[in-house]
This record gives structure tokens, C-alpha cells and sequence, in this order.
């Protein structure tokens, strides 16, 4: 197995005449946490879309763990081990925190009963536990539904789902865009619990104080291309700035912009 | 104690928001609803100190008033059989307006498959069919039955999974439709005389027998399976439910086919009681079905719910019919008391609602 849990090749995205995304290379090593940031509009949302197979891409190639895929939609992209994070949650509010987790894809026993077969509560019960222990999330009372919760509580969980279900690579949508300082700072602990976990992870993010502190590279989307790719060591606030604003732009991708 | 609010990014646990059974407070009003009745009897003058459900002249064995208790629920059993569909249509934040009407209609259908071939000694006189319809085994009408049910509750659930109609107007379509059908099959004449072993169906204690292993049956359903918990989910957030790979228009469709089946069985239970069909019947009874739901806690925007609060709603509205004739007042002030407790359920689940909106 390679190092490179997903790369993108010339990925374009083109809504009728509307350039959104153009040309996109882009390399995620294991365990290597990414931010993407630019302007609105920059075409970060429609970049993570191709990705995760919400939308079917214009042209170019994405390779996820060594091979090229084509995901008809997210769930295929959730099958092959890419759990994404949404701006709008995901959750059924009346619902507790392992019926959510594992909802659609519920532990089952008794299987030929069809619709009607019957759920293992207490595997789910105990795979949602290793699952927080492992985010270092704590709910003392996992049976609440998630109605009785703050919404930096349901973000907790919903990222939650990522360190249940093994899998490869983790799509944060701005998680904490709608959140308050205190909760920003929970999410922001459990992405760093996932970094020491090895996870990957693509965030996307306007915070720059957030993206400083969690990731390990940045890269800049400017006008629907990719205009920067910056280790975090070698850079800082206000380069970053004048590439999101298009005052500068990386020497490998002159031209481009 | 202090632990629970620690740990990184830590889920802290408030009691004030820990959650209590909402079937309890259903059960608390039906206990006040009894409570008032037991009060009245004492209180008002012309009540003689009867009591609607304690045996008070020893003609029982044991201190209940059986005969009131036994009319009580065998008067909600077959409406309630119907609320039990509701209530999982509800839940999906639907509604099914139309299992009235697929009454009337199963009853028309089914009976004439059930029907005896010699009454008196003459040929049956109200037969639909030839005679190769007449003296069939009890099982074929009740099969007919469920299949006429369950053929309403596939136009229901592709209408609204597939065709996006909203359920309201979907099922008002097939109210319309249905009650049609029931008029027009033996063009308005009732279909009567059934075989023996067809009426024992619906006979004596049965309605209730089969409403309450049907009630724990999908009590099971909705609690422990996984058609259970997608319904829930789908009512709660449809597209978080799509999301996670729920087949959100396949799971519509199983819960509307389960609702119509429920119409047809409880059609089939009522024709073998009444040991007739009639094309008016099972009118209001969607309403009532709904009424039972709702008082029982089932919420409309869907997600929140349970059978047994469905049961708990039914029995709410058998007492309160039993009461009302036990207190000799007529049967409007009984429909009017009904909206109001009906309007206040709904009301009460809103003001929850909010509230419950408001703290997070």
C-alpha cells in the first residue's frame, strides 16, 4: 500500500458555463491532516462534492487507497471508507446517540426476517462506546436523544460517527461554523484525538486560528483552482491571506490563476 | 458526580434535560380522566353514588364493574386496530386519511366471499357471486380482505414516496376513491349472511383478543427492529435518513401496505361482528384513529410516538365514551368533549415542542 490515501488529477467541475472547479491536483497522505481554505465561491465545497460523490465531476480522476473510483453517491463514498462531516447535520433528532451513529447501517441479528430483523442494541451499544473512547468524547447517558442536546454536543457525535466506522478518511464541512466558542473548542480536541489516531482528514475551513492549529498543510482555492499548497511550518497567517485574496500565487501554479 | 462534566470535547449529562416517557403522562391523563368520572358519580345528585368503573352492587366476583370495563374496550378494538396502522403512518411525519373509507371498502369485498349459500333453507338472498363463491373457508375472505387493504396501502405509499404527493392529499384521494368502490360493489345494497365459521372471527372477546397481540406485536416492531427504527428516523429527519442509505420511498411504501392491511383485518373483524357489510361503513373511523394516536402522543410532525401510547389514547376514548353515557349526558357533548381533548393534545405536544427547542 502506498502512502497517498487519496489524490485527485486534473478534477473539473463545470456547471453549465459556470468554471467551479478546474484542473484540481491534489495528494492526501495517511494520516496527514489537510485544510482547505479560499474565499466563497473559491469552488472548496465543490471540490469536496467530487470527492465525496454528492456530484458526478466534469472531467478528472480521483484515486481513493490506490484505486480510481467513481462514486454514484455519498453512500458508495461512505462504503469505500469516506465519512463526511456536514455543515447541516446529519442526525434524526429523535433518536439517541448509537441509533445515529449506526443508523442505515444498524447491527442486526436474525437477518432473513428482512425489514423486520431484529437490531443488537447492545453490540451498537458497545461499538458507540469504543467509538467515543476513542474521539474522547463522554456522554454519560448515551441513551438521550439527540433533541436534548447543544448543537456543539450533535457536531461531537456526528464526528463521532468517523471514529465508529474505521474509516479511511474524514471530510469535515466548516464543523464548527455554527458553534459557540466552548463547543468549537470540544470539536477542535476531538480532530486533534483523530490526528494522534492517524486518521486523515480534510478540513474545510475559514477559521485560520483553527487551521493553524489542527492541520499540517494548507491549500488555498482561488477562482476554482488550486493556487497554493503551504506546509504550516513554512508559512503564516498573512501569506495565506494574500493567496486566498489573490495577491500571490504559488510558484508551481503560476499561470493558473 | 464532578467527572460527568469533564473530558475532552465530553458530552456533559444535565439532569434537567433527562428525559421522561411521554406514555406516562398519557397514562397520568387517563387515570385524571377516570379520576373525574369516579368524582362526578359521587358528586352529582342524580348519579346515586354509582361508580363507572368499581363494582359497587357486588355483581361481580372481583371489585371492578366488568361489564362497563369489557364494553369499554370492546368498543375501541377494532378502531384501535386501525390506529395502530396511524400511528406508524404518523410517525413517519404522514397521515392516512383514506382507512375509514378501505373499511368500507374491505367490507363490501371480503363479504362477498364469505357469504353462506342457504339461509333458511332458501338460496341466500343478498349473494354477490355465483355459487362458487358461497361456503368458502373462512380464511378466503380474510385473505381477500388484507389483499383489498393492502392494494389501497401500495396506491397510498407510491403516491406519496414516488410520486411525492403530499400524504394529506394522497390519502384524501383514496378516501374519496375508496368509499367509491364500497358504494358501487353490489351497488348500495348491503352484503349479508355469512358462513359460521366467518363470524366467529369478530365474535365476543375476539376484537379485543386481536387488538392487543397485534398492539404488542408492532409494539415489538417499532421498539426492536430495524423497519422500527428507520421509521423513526425517516419521521424525524427525512434527509438525514437518505443520507445514511435508508431506501427512505421503499420504507414509505412498507408502512402505508402495513396501515391498509391493518384496515382491511380490522374491516374483516367488524363485517364478522355486525355479520353484515354495509357501504357506510367504517365512516369517521380515520378520524377516530387519528384522534386515538394523537391523545396517545404521537407526534404529527412526525418521530415521536409509540404504540402504547396509541393503546393508552384508545382506552382514553373509551372511557370517555363510556363515561359520558355512564353520566346520561347525550352524545354531543361527548364529540364536543373529544375535539377539545384532541385540539389540547396537540396543543400540549407543540408547547413540548417548543420547549424542548428553546433549552438546546
Amino acid at each position: 500500500m502506498s502512502d497517498i490515501i487519496l489524490e485527485t488529477k486534473g478534477l473539473t467541475k463545470h456547471y453549465g458555463g459556470v468554471h467551479a472547479l478546474e484542473g484540481a491536483d491534489f495528494v492526501l497522505n495517511r494520516g496527514e491532516h489537510v485544510a482547505i481554505m479560499g474565499d466563497n465561491g473559491a469552488g472548496k465545497s465543490t471540490f469536496v462534492r467530487q470527492i465525496t460523490g454528492v456530484e458526478q465531476r466534469t472531467r478528472g480522476e480521483v484515486i481513493f487507497n490506490g484505486s480510481p473510483v467513481n462514486f454514484a453517491g455519498p453512500l458508495d463514498a461512505r462504503e469505500a471508507g469516506i465519512e463526511t462531516v456536514f455543515q447541516t447535520l446529519a442526525l434524526a433528532d429523535d433518536l439517541n446517540v448509537p441509533d445515529n451513529l449506526f443508523l442505515g447501517r444498524e447491527k442486526t441479528k436474525l437477518n432473513w426476517l428482512g425489514p423486520f430483523r431484529l437490531l443488537d442494541y447492545k453490540a451498537m451499544r458497545e461499538d458507540t462506546m469504543a467509538g467515543l473512547v476513542k474521539t474522547g468524547v463522554k456522554i454519560p447517558n448515551i441513551k438521550n436523544t439527540i433533541a436534548n442536546m447543544s448543537g456543539g454536543q450533535r457536531q461531537c457525535v456526528a464526528i463521532a460517527r468517523t471514529a465508529t466506522f474505521a474509516s479511511k478518511l474524514t471530510i469535515m464541512d466548516e464543523p464548527t461554523a455554527a458553534l459557540g466558542v466552548q463547543e468549537t473548542a470540544q470539536v477542535e480536541n476531538i480532530v486533534r484525538t483523530l490526528k494522534d489516531q492517524g486518521e486523515s482528514l480534510i478540513l474545510v475551513s475559514h477559521n485560520m486560528r483553527q487551521v493553524f492549529d489542527l492541520v499540517d498543510r494548507i491549500i488555498v482555492f482561488r477562482r476554482g483552482r488550486i493556487v497554493a499548497n503551504l506546509n504550516k511550518s513554512e508559512t503564516d497567517g498573512n501569506d495565506v491571506v494574500s493567496y486566498i485574496t489573490g495577491a500571490k500565487t504559488g510558484a508551481e501554479f503560476e499561470g493558473a490563476a | 458526580m464532578s467527572d460527568e462534566s469533564q473530558g475532552v470535547g465530553g458530552l456533559t449529562y444535565d439532569k434537567s434535560k433527562r428525559q421522561w416517557p411521554n406514555e406516562l403522562n398519557v397514562f397520568g391523563a387517563l387515570i385524571l380522566i377516570i379520576a373525574i368520572f369516579e368524582i362526578l358519580g359521587q358528586v352529582l345528585p342524580y348519579m346515586n353514588g354509582q361508580s363507572l368503573l368499581f363494582d359497587t352492587r357486588d355483581r361481580f366476583d372481583s371489585i371492578f364493574n366488568e361489564q362497563r370495563l369489557r364494553i369499554i374496550i370492546v368498543q375501541v378494538a377494532i378502531i384501535g386496530i386501525i390506529a395502530l396502522g396511524v400511528t406508524q403512518v404518523i410517525i413517519t411525519a404522514g397521515i392516512d386519511l383514506s382507512s375509514g373509507s378501505v373499511v368500507g371498502a374491505t367490507a363490501m369485498i371480503a363479504m362477498s366471499f364469505a357469504q353462506v349459500a342457504e339461509v333458511n333453507g332458501n338460496p341466500n338472498p343478498k349473494a354477490i357471486f355465483g355459487e362458487w363463491a358461497l361456503d368458502l373457508p373462512w380464511l378466503i375472505p380474510v385473505l381477500v380482505g388484507l389483499l383489498v387493504g393492502t392494494v389501497a396501502g401500495i396506491i397510498n405509499g407510491i403516491l406519496v414516496a414516488y410520486s411525492r404527493i403530499p400524504p394529506f392529499i394522497a390519502t384524501l384521494g383514496m378516501m374519496l376513491f375508496a368509499r367509491g368502490v364500497a358504494q358501487w360493489w353490489s351497488k348500495g345494497n348491503p352484503v349479508s349472511f355469512p358462513t359460521e365459521s366467518y363470524a366467529k372471527i369478530g365474535a365476543g372477546m375476539m376484537p379485543v383478543i386481536i387488538f392487543l397481540s397485534l398492539a404488542i406485536l408492532f409494539h415489538f416492531i417499532m421498539n426492536y427492529t430495524v423497519y422500527g427504527k428507520h421509521t423513526y428516523a425517516i419521521g424525524s429527519n427525512e434527509q438525514a435518513a437518505r443520507m445514511s442509505g435508508i431506501n427512505v420511498p421503499r420504507h414509505l411504501v412498507l408502512v402505508y401496505v402495513i396501515a391498509g392491511m391493518l384496515a382491511g383485518l380490522a374491516a374483516v373483524i367488524l363485517t364478522s361482528k355486525n355479520l353484515t357489510a354495509q357501504s357506510g361503513m367504517g365512516l369517521t373511523y380515520e378520524l377516530e384513529a387519528i384522534a386515538m394516536a394523537v391523545i396517545g402522543g404521537v407526534s404529527l410532525f412526525g418521530g415521536r410516538g409509540s404504540i402504547i401510547g396509541t393503546v393508552i389514547g384508545a382506552l382514553i376514548i373509551g372511557v370517555i365514551t363510556s363515561g359520558f353515557t355512564y353520566l346520561k349526558l347525550g352524545a354531543y357533548y361527548q364529540e364536543m368533549a373529544l375535539g377539545m381533548i384532541i385540539v389540547g393534545a396537540v396543543a400540549l405536544d407543540q408547547w413540548q415542542q417548543q420547549r424542548a427547542a428553546s433549552r438546546s
